[in-house]
């Protein structure tokens, strides 16, 4: 376990009732090009347009979702994450985000690596399947966790690969993502120790090997 | 909101085909004012068989414009906000020059004498009327089907004068299958010996042919649902069936009302040019990619699909939307459900609102 965060527990800011789009809100330089990955109704996206200048871009599987963003003036297509970002070319983007949405790809290693062509760097947010409490529930339960960050039983739930801060330390290991910054997320907290344990989400922001 | 149009006459231009027409005359429509800087105007391309009369209540005929649902005071294209124009194509038989237009060089009209012309020909009318109002840049260019088209052309051959295009239920090139519908048409007036090879002005007209023509087209234009929300097997006006073959069900009845209301409005050589000038249209001519035939455009994309269009079938916007993609244009993509079929632009509207409503106001803000 590699994640180290230095500073202690604090209360992270909101943004549209959401503690990761602050550290998202955080993270993106102004007037930078941005694709979010699954961008529902292109909340997030019209904040950082009117907020941060950026270029904002999105794709979001469903209709009524797309028609919502593209009604607020968002540029958003329908379309699946898994195949959409081929048609892009290299480099296209500055940040490609991708926010609580990797664990309901049908390949997340595949998405992450395109993130990482298509986008200078990539932001992935997702929900922690390690945090105690899922590990109470299915210890204790015998019965697939349902919680508050996984609310779906498991037969109509979308998260298809369920992974942990641990899982994702792996993978970008194994890959060669260099991870410029972690953040780990509980209850409107910064979690500082033992994230694997104790984070319900966590934040990363990647870019493609150095080597 | 009574509206009026108007002809503008230009001495010559030139056609894709080498040829060049002289005089011609454009028809079109404007509702809203043109701002002092002629940042706020709008084009809407009509589709085969529109005209410029899409907004309003005619001065003339009294009837509503083609797309008055979408276009007015608070409407999609808010006239309050936007300067809208909309003019007939080239090739068309609604006040702009076509085969139904006098030949100076003859006195008589064109009829098949008339140059085969291109979607591109059409814009190029366009863009000199565009001109001609002194307007540099169009916040918008718009159209379904054949409309549709004429947005994707403006958008790659004057990508510096649009701001954003709105193709909706169209493509970039027919399909076998749309040439074949189209085909049928033309074959239909054809045959028709009154057509007697486009030479039947101040005659009979070649009336049976294009109402056949034209009921191969709505059949087109609407999908197994409608039709059997619309018609079902109902019977027309009678208990049983006739056994004879005039008419006995409702379906039938509709689309021969279609086809002869369709003969007193529209001319059977304008079907003939604007039909194939549709069909030879293809944006990836000479370019070898869609994406590579987007390399020029500057525009933002608006792209709009319907999921009972089986007429312009929504791959064949998503082919649109990926190349925008390769070329890393900004594009907004959705496929709306409808049952309406093809129509569905026209007629199925609500949501069809929110997008251009929202999609303009942004881009209008951005322009400025």
């Amino acid at each position: 376990m590699t994640a180290q965060v230095a500073k202690p527990q604090a209360f992270v800011r909101e943004l549209l009732g959401r503690s990761d789009y602050a550290i998202i809100g955080e993270i993106v330089e102004p007037r930078t090009k941005v694709l979010d990955l699954g961008c529902g109704d292109g909340d997030l996206l019209q904040w950082l347009a009117e907020n941060k200048g950026v270029d904002a871009r999105g794709v979001e599987k469903s209709s009524s979702k797309v028609q919502r963003a593209i009604a607020r003036g968002v540029s958003v297509y329908q379309g699946d994450i898994d195949e959409g970002l081929a048609d892009y070319p290299g480099g296209a983007f500055d940040y490609v985000i991708l926010s609580q949405t990797l664990q309901e790809t049908h390949h997340p290693r595949t998405v992450l690596r395109e993130m990482l062509r298509v986008g200078r760097r990539a932001i992935v947010a997702f929900p922690n399947f390690g945090h105690w409490r899922m590990r109470f529930s299915l210890l204790l339960g015998g019965r697939a966790p349902i919680t508050a960050r996984f609310p779906h039983n498991w037969y109509d739930s979308p998260n298809i690969h369920i992974l942990t801060v641990q899982d994702f330390e792996e993978l970008v290991q194994l890959d060669g993502i260099r991870v410029e910054r972690r953040y780990f997320l509980a209850g409107g907290r910064k979690v500082s120790v033992r994230p694997n344990l104790l984070a319900e989400t966590a934040v990363y922001l990647v870019s493609g090997a150095s080597r | 909101m009574i509206v009026e149009s108007n002809v503008v006459r230009f001495d010559c231009m030139p056609l894709d085909n080498g040829a060049k027409l002289a005089p011609v005359e454009v028809a079109y429509e404007t509702y809203g004012e043109l701002n002092a800087r002629k940042s706020n105007a709008i084009l809407i391309l009509h589709a085969f068989s529109g005209d410029a009369h899409a907004a309003g209540i005619s001065h003339e005929t009294g009837k509503p414009g083609w797309w008055d649902n979408m276009i007015g005071p608070g409407k999609a294209f808010d006239t309050n906000r936007y300067f809208v124009l909309c003019a007939n194509v080239l090739g068309g038989c609604r006040g702009s020059t076509g085969p139904s237009s006098v030949n100076p060089a003859t006195g008589c009209p064109y009829a098949m004498a008339f140059p085969v012309i291109t979607i591109g020909d059409m814009v190029r009318l366009q863009k000199m009327l565009i001109d001609w109002f002194g307007i540099e840049r169009l916040l918008a260019v718009s159209g379904g089907s054949m409309g549709g088209m004429q947005a994707l052309e403006w958008a790659v051959s004057y990508p510096d004068s649009v701001v954003s295009a709105i193709p909706i239920a169209c493509t970039t090139r027919h399909s076998a299958q749309q040439i074949a519908f189209n085909e049928v048409g033309r074959q239909a007036i054809m045959a028709d010996p009154d057509w007697n090879e486009g030479n039947y002005y101040g005659r009979q007209l070649p009336a049976r042919g294009l109402a056949v023509a034209r009921m191969v087209g709505h059949i087109t234009y609407m999908s197994d649902d409608s039709m059997r929300e619309k018609f079902g097997r109902r019977l027309r006006g009678k208990e049983n069936f006739g056994y004879a073959f005039d008419v006995d069900f409702e379906v039938e009845s509709y689309l021969r009302y279609r086809g002869s209301e369709f003969v007193n409005r529209f001319d059977a050589n304008s079907y003939l040019y604007i039909t194939k000038a549709m069909d030879y249209f293809d944006l990836v001519n000479g370019h070898g990619s869609l994406a590579a035939a987007f390399e020029a455009a500057r525009a933002r994309f608006l792209v709009i699909s319907f999921s009972s269009d089986w007429l312009y079938p929504s791959y064949q916007s998503q082919e649109i939307v990926r190349a925008l993609r390769a070329r890393n244009c900004d594009v907004a993509y959705v496929e709306l459900q409808s049952n309406y079929g093809h129509d569905a632009f026209l007629v199925d509207v609500a949501e069809q609102t929110d997008l251009i409503r929202g999609f303009l106001a942004s881009t209008y803000e951005k322009a400025q």
